[in-house]
């Protein structure tokens, strides 16, 4: 027995323990209890996902009563790397809960789902054959809807929230089984080990594709298949939120790795230009939303669509650029897509919580309300914000360095770099670095809008009683805050080990250079972070000494009217709030969001030209919702509709049925 | 090498430090000229400098330290692009390449900086300049992206001193058709990203009609000489990468006394010239309506992906 089999059993172990533990001990100390023992699953999974990064090998066969074959766990390396990821986000989730979870969210059921979730999640990437995985993959759906419907007594929208998840984890489910049933009918055999490239070029291996693309893209929260996202996020308590949309989503992003690197690996041009249109697609549509959102924790749930998409333009560059011919480049795009999994990971843990925090302190997500939190919440703030600029893709944060990979991947899929390349590289890469350069403009607008909306200015509500969270909360964002900078600041080690998962056509990809800096010599790209702050440091130094030595002389005064356009006193109404910030973006991308605007004035009883009073309301409805999901809803529900007819509660009518069932049943077995 | 580099770093920021408020200086002189006025002299930008220094910082109340990072933030991001944008010399850090992407990012910091400290006081102004800056700058990424990486193929990198490198080697590349198009495209992200006319008018008095003023509207002291001091440098360093493009002559490539002082006078040269350009130009153009700027956009983007495509159909 090796430390990995060990590890996934005590993962099993502990899983089973908290939940005990969870249901036996008394309300008061059920949060600290449930709440470390569920860090200490977590935190085996990180143990266990980090030795097998060190090259530790070792399985778990789980025999069952039923009759199929035993489940096996065997991760790859590609495997613990996401088995880290994940449970790295569990020891924060699972560390801020101690202090967040109340109510019913802290209830039995909702912990003992908890530890039930962090181990599925943590199995799914050790998963060696079909079985285990899509057991482990259900598992996983199915603790997350129980903790979604944690709150559902108080608030109703959480049973619409829990349906619509549930109807498209089923869904995802569904494929998968699909998927992953062609893969085994073809091969003959469940073991994930046994598919090889051979089944890639059949009409068997696009069909698998499609229906796994689909399914694990689902997961992930892809356009068209996102639409769960933006409602089970806000409707989930915030850990649990950052759980579901740092790792759960990660999972999605595993399973398109797994299949594209691993199951299906070289497989044709068009699956990879297939990935790279729904990865764009999502990626502008989901920033486009998100930057419109004034809802907090509804921006942050739209902007993980757009990482995802991000995640899987890169793994479709990959594809397009192999099978083009341009390997160092390929492999430059699936290191960007591991990085920017990693990165989104810390940094949307981090963001999730910093929500979490301020509707512990505020008991408010919507942007419009919020406000002056930096002065009261300074923790909070700093972990935000940090997290907010790698959402951004601003150095020195995680999210810099992983969009600079992709882009760099895109620049080198181009002619220069040697032999002329096919025309779907041509038109594809230039487009990819449009995508980005888009997507990383509006991210930028959406961040500064939820950091300087909700932390800057003066309070647009009665929140005069906001102070800081408990320090087990601030612990869990600090860490997250402070692992979204470590990457950023040297991100050498990281990609060093990120590259080791993969299967490399040359090795190694990425070699170390200065402090922690990363080269990549095969597209011949260089960057150091480490040095670059450095260098800002430096040219700091002057200017310190100019204000050190102006500053005694000229000290700050402060005055107690900002600027209202001439003596009058600006009220905290008068500010720019989220949906006035995102206003000019409404108009600019009008024909694509379609808002809906409703302005009623009330004039002055004396004439028409005094106005005494103007309600705007604007709303951002989700096309793709009202367009492609409303017309199938309404039309399942007419049938729904018409089949009740059938259905009138006469005990002549069903006996019936029976009858004429009998009757045709004779028939068909006399014919 | 690296000391080489190093040294050429340090002689662009000291450079630049100095050459960008008499750029101002100038292009407000040329404009105030033309405009019929007397002007306040192509020094009046360095002496509002030294006011602002002696000045005691006035804050609102309500705002946070922000209103103090914020504006320091926006000039090292400013002297981070002087230090490494190839502007009197094309040897660059080897630890740290001019790569374009890097330049963008550390541009982004300052934009993002700025937009905070707008946001920082809590006014109707600040809130306004600053989502409408970011609007701006969310709109002007992609373009900027793509000039920049149809200017790259040829020279096969992204890092900018290769790039200036390669054209002052085959001077044919610079009058391509793909490199007029991605040079016009960055011509009119520069000027989005600058702030300057069509975009936003740089000396407005009127709030409503502000971009860049409304933000800075609650900085004072020297606060607000960061924050102008690091508009001016950035202003500057875009027009001497915009000049060293055009016209990569004069540029030094090995570090000597005299191919230095070619270098700072070349450089200076063009700086100075594109801003009389700038102020002779701008004398003629209106501010374009807010919500017809991302037409402008759009256009200089298409030029921007015409000319990327071009490039691989060419090559």
């Amino acid at each position: 027995m090796t430390a990995v089999t060990a590890g996934m059993l005590a993962q099993f172990v502990l899983a089973s323990i908290t939940a005990a533990l969870a249901f036996s001990v008394p309300a008061s100390v059920r949060a600290v209890v449930s709440g470390i023992a569920c860090a200490l699953t977590a935190a085996a999974g990180v143990v266990t996902g980090a030795l097998v990064l060190a090259g530790v090998e070792g399985s778990l066969t789980l025999a069952l009563a039923l009759p199929v074959d035993p489940l096996v766990f065997e991760p790859t390396r590609l495997g613990g790397l996401f088995m880290v990821v994940i449970s790295s986000v569990g020891v924060l989730v699972s560390v801020f809960g101690i202090g967040y979870a109340h109510g019913t969210a802290a209830a039995r059921t909702s912990w003992m789902s908890l530890a039930f979730f962090l181990l599925a999640m943590q199995m799914v990437p050790a998963a060696a054959d079909s079985v285990s995985f899509l057991l482990m993959w259900e598992t996983m759906a199915l603790c997350s809807t129980i903790l979604l419907l944690a709150e559902h007594r108080n608030r109703r929208e959480v049973s619409s929230a829990a349906i619509w998840y549930s109807a498209m984890s089923q869904l995802s489910f569904l494929l998968l089984l699909g998927g992953f049933g062609v893969l085994a009918a073809t091969v003959g055999s469940t073991s994930l080990a046994a598919i090889g490239s051979s089944v890639s070029h059949s009409p068997a291996g696009g069909l698998a594709f499609v229906l796994l693309i689909v399914g694990f893209g689902s997961k992930a929260g892809l356009v068209p298949v996102h639409v769960w996202l933006p409602r089970a996020h806000p409707e989930a308590p915030s850990h649990i939120s950052a759980a579901m949309s740092a790792a759960m989503v990660s999972v999605g992003a595993y399973g398109a790795l797994m299949v594209c690197m691993r199951l299906l690996h070289d497989g044709p041009l068009w699956w990879g230009l297939a990935i790279m249109v729904i990865g764009g697609v999502s990626a502008v549509y989901g920033i486009l939303q998100a930057s419109v959102n004034s809802n907090l924790k509804v921006l942050l749930a739209h902007s993980t669509t757009e990482n995802m998409g991000l995640v899987f333009l890169a793994i479709g560059a990959s594809v397009v650029l192999r099978g083009s011919g341009a390997t160092a480049a390929a492999d430059a795009a699936m290191l960007a897509a591991l990085l920017l999994t990693v990165s989104h990971a810390l940094f949307k843990a981090t963001l999730f919580l910093g929500a979490g925090a301020i509707q512990h302190a505020t008991g408010e997500v919507n942007l419009d309300r919020l406000g002056g939190l930096l002065r009261r919440m300074p923790w909070t703030s700093a972990a935000f914000g940090v997290a907010a600029m790698a959402a951004a893709a601003l150095p020195i944060t995680s999210g810099f360095v992983a969009e600079w990979v992709l882009l760099q991947a895109f620049i080198h899929g181009s002619p220069a770099g040697g032999a002329p390349v096919s025309v779907a590289v041509s038109v594809a890469m230039p487009l990819g670095v449009a995508i980005v350069a888009l997507t990383a403009g509006l991210a930028l607008l959406t961040f500064v809008k939820a950091y300087g909306i909700a932390f800057l200015s003066r309070p647009r509500s009665a929140q005069t009683t906001a102070s800081e969270v408990p320090v087990v909360m601030r612990i869990s964002m600090v860490v997250g805050a402070v692992a979204v900078l470590a990457v950023g600041v040297l991100p050498g080690p990281v990609a060093a080990t990120v590259a080791s998962t993969m299967r490399l056509t040359r090795e190694p990809l990425v070699y170390m250079v200065g402090a922690g800096g990363i080269s990549i010599p095969g597209i011949g790209v260089l960057l150091d972070p480490g040095a670059l702050a450095v260098l800002a440091a430096l040219i700091m130094v002057p200017i310190v000494v100019i204000v050190l030595i102006v500053s005694p002389n000229h000290p700050r005064r402060l005055s107690a009217l900002p600027w209202g356009g001439g003596g009058s006193r600006a009220r905290p109404r008068m500010q720019y709030t989220a949906t006035s910030y995102a206003e000019p973006l409404v108009r600019v991308f009008d024909d694509v969001l379609k808002p809906s605007r409703d302005v009623q004035v009330t004039h002055l009883g004396e004439s028409q030209y005094l106005v005494q009073r103007v309600q705007v309301e604007q709303r951002v409805t989700d096309l793709i919702e009202s367009r492609l999901y409303r017309p199938l809803l309404n039309r399942a529900q007419s049938f729904g509709k018409l089949a009740r007819r059938a259905q009138n509660g006469s005990i002549h009518l069903y006996l019936g049925y029976s009858f004429a069932a009998l009757l045709i049943i004779l028939v068909v077995v006399a014919v | 090498m690296t000391w080489a580099a190093i040294a050429i770093a340090l002689i662009q920021l000291v450079f630049f430090v100095f050459l960008a408020p008499l750029v101002v200086g100038v292009i407000r002189q040329v404009r105030a000229r033309l405009e019929g006025r007397a002007g306040a002299g192509v020094w009046q930008p360095w002496r509002d400098v030294r006011k602002l220094l002696r000045k005691n910082p006035v804050h609102a109340e309500g705002s946070s330290w922000i209103l103090t990072a914020g504006p320091l933030t926006v000039l090292v991001s400013s002297l981070l692009l002087c230090a490494l944008l190839p502007l009197v010399g094309t040897l660059s850090i080897p630890l740290i390449p001019n790569d374009l992407f890097v330049i963008v990012s550390l541009m982004l910091v300052g934009v993002v900086a700025l937009a905070l400290v707008g946001l920082d006081a809590g006014t109707a102004f600040g809130g306004m300049g600053s989502s409408r800056h970011m609007t701006v700058a969310a709109l002007v990424e992609p373009t900027v992206l793509l000039a920049i990486y149809a200017l790259s193929i040829p020279a096969g990198t992204s890092t900018l001193s290769v790039i200036v490198g390669t054209r002052l080697q085959t001077p044919a590349v610079i009058l391509s058709p793909v490199s007029v198009l991605a040079m016009v495209a960055l011509a009119i992200a520069i000027m989005a990203e600058t702030g300057r006319l069509p975009v936003d008018n740089p000396s407005t008095h009127l709030e409503l009609t502000m971009m860049h003023e409304a933000m800075v509207l609650e900085a004072s002291g020297r606060d607000l000489a960061w924050l102008e001091l690091g508009s001016w440098l950035k202003l500057a360093a875009l027009l001497g990468l915009l000049g060293n493009l055009a016209a990569p002559w004069g540029i030094l490539t090995d570090l000597s006394i005299w191919s230095v002082a070619v270098g700072i006078i070349a450089v200076a040269a063009k700086v100075l010239l594109l801003g009389i350009l700038l102020g002779a130009g701008e004398i003629f153009l209106a501010k374009v309506r807010l919500f017809r700027v991302p037409e402008l956009l759009a256009g200089s983007f298409t030029l921007a992906l015409l000319a990327v495509t071009a490039s691989y159909l060419v090559a």
